[in-house]
């Protein structure tokens, strides 16, 4: 009777697990690690954009060169804006964190690891859920970071974004989020293939070892295999005469 | 005489080197029915000495220092050569050590390894299982993550709630009224010593167990069975040789565990969030707490314990009680069973059903202190927690009055 009680009890268990979740639905990335055309482009979103304000820092120029298929010469021309930086540096900004404070009233986080803190369903999600609202100082706020403290860097990209709200006055839920036609340079289709580079970019900043480490993991686990099944065969072979 | 005979007489003349290889391996009769639990022994020997190497590689580019450490952490990840596999090995390793001793330990709840002679066996067994935890627990800060930071704030505030020293206790751990570098430097210091303490403890748990001998899945000792078997005309005729009959079946057991092991750091080393928790990829920030803190999966079973129990008088040292005690009952199991067989092959139906409750409420712990708590999976984490000790403390009724199997008198393969 107990058995069956816990059983069931277990049973029960799953369904408790979506009662916390993210406030938005998060859109799939599908980010292709071995793109390496993508994780170009990505970087190159990257440093235009984003490094004014965000580092880096634990990744280096040159890994980036060969990890993604660059030359260090392509790096140094069309990557790197910073004259004191040489090319085994990592990517760090000139921003001191002072000054960000008071500008942004934070400071803009590191993203090396972002990709790993919050996943990258969520960053895409991020990049492509900014809208209009008027009310935050740099007239922008996000579905998936509410409240953020940072501006819509793409905007001109993905055009202006608006925001329907449903819900009372005190609480309102976000519905859906609509794209003013003719507002941005890019389609919608073709922003969201920008985000998803810069996405990928990210994740492999995130965890630069990833396609190798996968690539040595094969060869790893069939010497484990093929070692395993051999020691099998001589157990098998000492136990024949034990009854 | 060869050379190598004439080395091994001068060192035998010297160390006992030839009589501990027989006595502990080649010449110790273990049981020959030992099944797939007896393998987590030996495999959480070898899950030891790859925490300890790969540690020892860690700690030498490993900087204790609350500005550093986070960020040395990802040196190793893509500076160091090969830093990513020491580091993935080492954290995942910690949680391959403790699925290893869960088994284990489950092991000896089966078979009744903890009854009578292996008693302080079982016990210095528990101390190995406390000595681990607190490693894991000073390991966890030193990423200096978020979850490292806010996982340390609040098993340090547990002692805190002892009531009278607790809040100097509380300073006295962190040596600081916050977890600060300081702390840090001394989990450190902490987390490098304690190993050793660890491997000092498997060697007298081993030494404990070759003096008795090991039990078997039938709960039968060999040694007061027939004697003669084709090695020895003393040794117990059930019993095979260590080595190497089971130095080769581990072999082939490492082999299968090295396999999981292998396809978790090369291709999940996070594990879904489980082994490495995704907000420990951001710096630790006393200022911002994390919505929802869990401990790693090994100590969550514990943790919904103490979440569970309330707080009286606005002390939560209720909880903390219960969580020491959940533990501190696993000592008195050899006294708490009152069956006069061992293995649960011929215990009655009430401890079988009573044994697959306890693994199904362990689990369900566990499951429960990595969840946001809510009122239902509080009430469940409650029930879970009072059938957590009915195991225990009923069990001197229910294992007398249960109806036994008769034990043969020979191993059954």
């Amino acid at each position: 009777m107990k058995k069956l009680i816990t059983i069931l009890l277990l049973a029960a268990v799953p369904l408790l697990g979506h009662a916390a979740g993210p406030a938005i639905k998060l859109d799939k990335a599908h980010v292709d690690l071995r793109d390496q055309a993508s994780l170009q482009r990505g970087a190159q979103l990257f440093v235009n954009y984003c490094m004014g304000c965000h580092s880096i820092q634990y990744q280096r120029y040159n890994r980036m060169a060969r990890d993604l298929g660059m030359t260090e010469d392509e790096v140094r021309e069309n990557l790197m804006f910073n004259p004191d930086h040489r090319i085994g540096d990592t990517m760090t900004i000139a921003m001191p964190k002072e000054h960000a404070e008071r500008w942004f009233g934070t400071t803009p986080p590191d993203l090396s690891v972002i990709t790993r803190a919050r996943g990258s369903d969520w960053l895409y999600t991020f990049l492509r859920t900014f809208y209009v609202d008027e009310s935050r100082p740099f007239g922008a706020n996000n579905a998936a970071f509410p409240d953020v403290g940072m501006p819509n860097v793409f905007w001109h990209y993905q055009g202006e974004q608006r925001a329907t709200f449903g819900g009372s006055e005190d609480n309102p839920v976000l519905e859906s989020l609509t794209i003013v036609p003719g507002t941005g340079s890019m389609s919608s289709e073709k922003f969201d293939d920008a985000m998803r580079d810069l996405t990928a970019f990210l994740t492999y900043v995130g965890d630069p070892i990833k396609v190798e480490r996968e690539r040595l993991g094969i060869w790893v686990l069939l010497f484990i295999a093929f070692f395993t099944v051999l020691a099998y065969l001589l157990k098998k072979d000492y136990f024949k005469d034990v009854h | 005489m060869s050379t190598m005979t004439n080395f091994v007489a001068w060192i035998d003349k010297r160390y006992p080197m030839t009589q501990v290889w027989n006595e502990h391996l080649a010449q110790y009769y273990a049981p020959k029915n030992f099944n797939f639990w007896y393998f987590f022994g030996s495999l959480a020997i070898l899950m030891l000495v790859l925490q300890i190497g790969t540690g020892v590689w860690l700690a030498m580019s490993y900087k204790p220092d609350a500005e550093l450490a986070f960020g040395s952490i990802e040196y190793i990840m893509r500076d160091v050569e090969w830093g990513w596999l020491i580091r993935y090995m080492h954290s995942t390793g910690a949680s391959f050590f403790f699925l290893a001793i869960y088994l284990h330990m489950f092991r000896g709840l089966l078979y009744g390894s903890y009854r009578e002679p292996r008693e302080l066996l079982w016990i210095i067994g528990v101390l190995i299982y406390l000595a681990m935890m607190a490693t894991a627990f000073f390991g966890y800060l030193l990423p200096w993550g978020q979850m490292s930071y806010w996982g340390a704030q609040v098993i340090i505030n547990l002692f805190s709630a002892i009531p009278v020293i607790g809040p100097d206790l509380g300073v006295w751990i962190r040596g600081d009224y916050v977890i600060s570098d300081v702390t840090l430097n001394r989990f450190f210091a902490l987390h490098f010593l304690l190993p050793f303490i660890l491997a000092a403890l498997v060697f007298i748990h081993i030494v404990a167990l070759h003096k008795v001998g090991s039990n078997n899945p039938d709960g039968i000792e060999i040694k007061q069975g027939p004697k003669g078997n084709r090695w020895s005309p003393d040794a117990p005729a059930d019993g095979i040789p260590f080595h190497p009959y089971y130095t080769v079946k581990d072999i082939f057991g490492i082999g299968v565990f090295l396999f999981l092991f292998a396809a978790v750091i090369f291709f999940a080393p996070e594990m879904g969030g489980f082994f490495i928790e995704y907000p420990n990829f951001v710096p630790a920030d006393p200022l911002k707490t994390p919505e929802h803190i869990a401990p790693v999966w090994y100590f969550t079973p514990f943790y919904a314990i103490l979440r569970a129990v309330p707080a009286v008088a606005g002390s939560a040292f209720p909880g903390v009680l219960a969580m020491v005690l959940a533990i501190v009952v696993l000592f008195f199991l050899p006294w708490l069973d009152r069956s006069p067989v061992k293995s649960v092959r011929y215990k009655g139906p009430i401890f079988k059903g009573m044994l697959w409750m306890f693994v199904v409420v362990f689990i369900v712990l566990g499951y429960l202190g990595t969840q946001p708590s809510s009122p239902f999976m509080t009430l469940l984490a409650q029930i879970c927690t009072i059938l957590y000790f009915v195991f225990f403390l009923a069990m001197p009724w229910y294992s007398k009055i249960d109806k036994t199997k008769p034990v043969p008198e020979r191993l059954t393969p």
